[in-house]
């Protein structure tokens, strides 16, 4: 099976203590994937580390087989809602429209066949009577629903997506479904962090469990046991929350240099 | 040498007053920066500074003369008027904190150029110094000055006395303590009034510009050193007196050079110095903490390494055979000079004997080699059993922490697993 | 003749610094423009040292670098001393200040020909002081409005060219970068602009003039808008009208022309903020009544 991302021995730091650690994991491709764990698990961090906006101490990450670089237009991400300014200057349109920036296009004009990619995307998340629309006057669903319509403007086949789902309403969450599925249909993988436990089995074919190492990871079924909610969710791993805290007070490298035999 | 001994013996009164001045000003400003700093509103000091101008002016322009009493409430007036100001834009617009601060200063301050220009033009008589507003005068304080600071000085440090802990809970969590019932209002009305008077002082000596040094720079020094509140108000008002006497001193020695911008340089300078050298979290102390932690990762490694060269002869019960370095790095592959300077240190601590380049391990050193490998295994046990890793992968991710373990964790781990004795590597 | 030259030059001033101040005012940097503009001092002081002749523009872009050098500087303290981010601003702003000050006062037998007040303020009076004068009798206009209108010229250039990627950086600099946007250098493109800006300018308004004419317009025009392009256009309006009306004012009166202009800029904010909380009350209590009534 080709996997959609390759995560090998990956250690994140924050402030010398690991935030993840150790995590070794392959994600099947064309299917709809969650990233479950409590608070402060290293959620946002895997998804940030993946998309190469953090530095891992060690370890490394592909995607489709290859280094993020190789084949970033493969890839959207979908950052929280609450990691912008809503006031920003912008409508609904502008900031779908950044969907189609890219490294090399910056610097010209945008071309007709962005402008249509950039409707229909709007048109798919149901925003098409407010394109115009300041963001800052949209709901918080809406807002959401204009972060995945700059995804799918991507035109990505991998979308990795923060929590989109929480402070949304019922419609919203539902035409997102719909569009998840749609998106699978067509053999795209979607990452999603999530955290309503109630909801998992029933929106995501595979799951990582994650605090702050991997707990488990498989289908919901494999993944959902007492025994693997209890490891992550139940301060079983109080042992490891110690250790971390000695990393940080003793300054301790994460990883030996050169040791690995 | 001899101005030096001139300086530090106050033969010339002025070093007095300058000296004295200082100590003064300084205080004032770094006790009011450490609780802004705290409340991460460093740069409401700044704003204030540029704020009090033009209240000087129209106190000035009130009275039709330098009285210092009119002086005094035109900056008050002001000053207290910026902080509101900022408020009220960033609570009732979209404009943010950044551009509210931007905004009011640099309007109070072209508002004060303005009024400047006026009295230069219009008042009878001088403008009564008002420009040495913009880049101090510390060179100048005269005996009537240093009174008022000192009294000014003193009035701050008994308001922080006295009202010590709502200080704290405020910088802290306002909302908490606004949830505590306390006079929340009340309280930013004391902190604000200290700090336009601590600024109303700093001024004189530093100019508009540079007096966000002395309510800034003491406290992000300080902060490198401690946790503690008082430690750091303590520290944070050294370094401001020192740099502020510094400075002093620099002007003394050499004509034509002005205070205020070698006070600044002296702070940032032993800012710097806190950074490279604090034992907290300064550079040198991350540098040393590191070489203490390669050097256990290497003893311990080489403890580890014989130990499971026993293993393989399966005589880890007795752990007797003597063994070349070469053997060792059979076992594991370490950097030669690395592996002989860890050899020789080993041997210092008395954890192996030397024969003939033949090494073995001491009774301690069959000790500490058992409490080590004991501890890699107990902690590959944990991940098995409580997340999910792959097999090939345990080994490595228990490999740095052994070193870290300590015996409170050690215990746990024991009881979490039940285990006793040395694990096998047997996934 | 004079106050049209005046005008125009301080316009200028107003355009380049409106238009880079929306970003900054965008991305809540209003106060790392603020300590830029102070921190070029040293900058300038070693241009002029170097320079026999007032200022050669090479030199001038030279002392751009002190601002970028600025922002490394506030970078390192924040992320790598872990110093809150506003102490970080306050600190390299006010320690390269004093370095200038120092150099001034050490080289003031020298060459160095700097009044502190100028640096502060600047004196726009004098603009017409230093005359460009071709064929040997035709004026074509005050040096220093060239010198604006060629940072004019580069600023313009750049933010028309750069546009979506200042745009990018200012709303969502994350996602940019998963875009592989090299985030890092835009941000110092943009602080290599302000500096540029507060050189250029300083010589007319003085370098603290810069900030009231970085902030001030760009947040009023912020109040107007909610669309960045005519943001930008209204930062220059705003920016030009307090030029304008800053100008008479001061003449009328009889005092700073700088200042006044600041001032009447700083007026028009207030004067804005007030009338759109009015209409938004009036709105929402519209609003109300109608809502009660259906």
């Amino acid at each position: 099976m080709k996997s959609s991302i390759e995560v090998h021995n990956l250690t994140t730091a924050y402030g010398g203590a690991p935030v993840l650690w150790d995590i070794d994991f392959q994600l099947p491709t064309g299917q709809i994937i969650g990233i479950i764990g409590p608070n402060g698990s290293g959620k946002t961090t895997l998804l940030k580390t993946i998309m190469g906006l953090l530095d891992p101490a060690s370890g490394f990450v592909k995607v489709f087989d290859q280094p993020l670089d190789k084949v970033r237009e493969k890839v959207a991400y979908v950052p929280q809602r609450e990691s912008v300014d809503w006031d920003f200057p912008a409508s609904v349109y502008d900031v779908v429209m950044m969907g189609r920036y890219r490294k090399y296009n910056l610097f010209k004009r945008t071309k007709d066949p962005d402008r249509e990619i950039v409707l229909q995307s709007i048109e798919k998340v149901g925003l098409s009577e407010f394109k115009d629309r300041q963001i800052s006057r949209l709901s918080g669903g809406q807002q959401q629903r204009v972060f995945v319509a700059r995804a799918l403007a991507q035109g990505a086949d991998l979308y990795l997506m923060d929590e989109p789902f929480v402070g949304v309403d019922a419609a919203t969450e539902n035409s997102i479904l719909n569009l998840l599925s749609e998106m699978k249909n067509e053999g795209k993988t979607v990452v999603i962090i999530h955290h309503d436990l109630q909801t998992v089995s029933d929106y995501f074919d595979y799951l990582l469990l994650l605090n702050t190492r991997l707990i488990a990871r498989g289908t919901p079924a494999e993944v959902l046991t007492k025994e693997n909610l209890t490891n992550a969710y139940g301060g079983q791993l109080t042992l490891l929350s110690k250790v971390v805290n000695l990393i940080k007070q003793n300054e301790f490298p994460i990883r030996e240099k050169d040791s690995d035999v | 040498m001899n101005s030096f001994i001139d300086f530090i013996s106050f033969k010339d009164p002025n070093v007095i007053y300058v000296v004295l001045g200082m100590v003064f000003i300084n205080s004032s400003s770094v006790l009011i920066g450490t609780f802004a700093y705290l409340r991460k509103r460093s740069l409401i000091g700044d704003a204030v500074a540029h704020s009090l101008l033009p209240g000087l002016c129209l106190g000035y322009i009130l009275a039709g003369e330098k009285d210092i009493t009119y002086l005094f409430l035109g900056a008050f007036v002001t000053g207290w008027l910026s902080t509101y100001l900022v408020d009220y834009i960033v609570n009732k617009t979209k404009v943010k904190q950044d551009a509210a601060i931007g905004i009011v200063l640099s309007g109070f301050f072209f508002f004060f150029v303005v009024l400047l220009t006026y009295i230069q033009k219009n008042a009878a008589g001088n403008q009564g110094g008002l420009d040495h507003f913009l880049f101090g005068q510390a060179a100048a304080i005269n005996k009537q000055e240093v009174m008022l600071f000192a009294i000014v000085c003193i009035a701050i440090l008994l308001s922080i006395m006295i009202f010590y802990r709502w200080l704290i809970s405020v910088s802290f969590n306002m909302d908490f303590a606004a949830s505590m019932g306390l006079p929340v209002k009340a309280i930013e009305f004391l902190i604000t009034s200290l700090t336009v008077l601590a600024i109303a002082t700093g001024i004189q000596a530093l100019g508009v510009i540079l007096t966000a040094a002395l309510v800034i720079t003491p406290a992000a020094a300080a902060r490198f050193w401690t946790h503690n509140l008082r430690w750091m108000l303590v520290l944070a008002v050294s370094i401001s007196v020192i740099s502020g006497i510094g400075g002093a001193y620099v002007s003394y020695i050499k004509s034509g050079m002005p205070t205020g911008p070698w006070v600044v340089l002296f702070l940032s300078l032993i800012t710097l110095m806190s950074f490279s050298f604090s034992t907290r979290k300064g550079i040198l102390a991350s540098y040393l903490k590191a070489r203490k932690n390669k050097a256990k990762i290497l003893h311990e490694n080489i403890l580890k390494a014989i130990y499971q060269h026993h293993e393989q002869l399966e005589a880890e019960g007795e752990l007797d055979y003597s063994l070349m370095s070469s053997e060792i790095l059979k076992i594991r592959l370490f950097d030669t000079t690395e592996l002989l300077k860890g050899l020789r240190n080993l041997k210092r601590k008395g954890f192996i004997r030397e024969d003939n380049k033949m090494f073995s391990l001491t009774a301690e050193g069959k000790k500490e080699s058992r409490r080590i490998v004991r501890l890699h295994r107990l902690w590959e046990q944990y991940l098995l059993k409580r997340t999910t890793i792959d097999t090939d992968h345990v080994h490595a991710g228990a490999e740095v922490i052994e070193h870290i373990l300590s015996p409170e964790i050690e215990r746990e781990l024991e009881i979490e697993l039940g285990i006793e004795g040395i694990p096998k590597e047997d996934y | 003749m004079n106050d049209f030259w005046i005008i125009l030059t301080a316009s200028l001033v107003a355009i380049n610094s409106a238009l880079l101040g929306s970003f900054l005012v965008l991305r809540k940097m209003s106060m790392i423009g603020d300590a830029i503009s102070h921190a070029v001092l040293p900058g300038i002081v070693v241009a002029y040292y170097f320079s026999e002749d007032k200022a050669s523009i090479f030199l001038l872009l030279g002392a751009t670098l002190t601002g970028v050098l600025t922002s490394l500087i506030i970078d390192f303290l924040s992320k790598k001393a872990k110093i809150q981010g506003d102490a970080s601003i306050g600190i390299t702003y006010t320690l390269l200040f004093a370095v200038g000050m120092i150099m001034i006062s050490g080289w003031m037998q020298g060459n160095v020909d700097i009044d502190l007040d100028c640096v502060l303020y600047g004196d726009i009076a004098l603009v017409n002081m230093d005359k460009v004068i071709v064929d040997g009798n035709l004026y074509v206009g005050p040096r220093a409005f060239y010198i604006e209108f060629l940072g004019f010229a580069i600023i313009g250039f750049c933010l028309w060219i750069g546009f979506k990627g200042f745009k990018l950086l200012s709303f969502n600099e994350d996602y940019a970068r998963s875009l592989g946007i090299a985030t890092g250098r835009w941000h110092y493109f943009l602080m290599g602009l302000v500096s540029l800006t507060t050189v250029v300018s300083f010589e007319v308004v003085g370098a603290v003039l810069v900030v009231g004419f970085l902030i001030i317009p760009a947040a009023t025009a912020q109040l107007m808008t909610d669309k960045l392009k005519p943001m930008l256009l209204y930062a220059c309006g705003f920016g030009i009208l307090a030029v304008i009306i800053g100008y008479f004012t001061a003449v009328y009166f009889d005092v700073s022309i700088t200042g006044s202009m600041v001032s009447v800029s700083t007026l028009i904010f207030l004067a804005i903020t007030v009338l759109k909380r009015r209409k938004r009350q009036t709105k929402a209590l519209l609003k109300s009544s109608t809502d009660l009534r259906g």
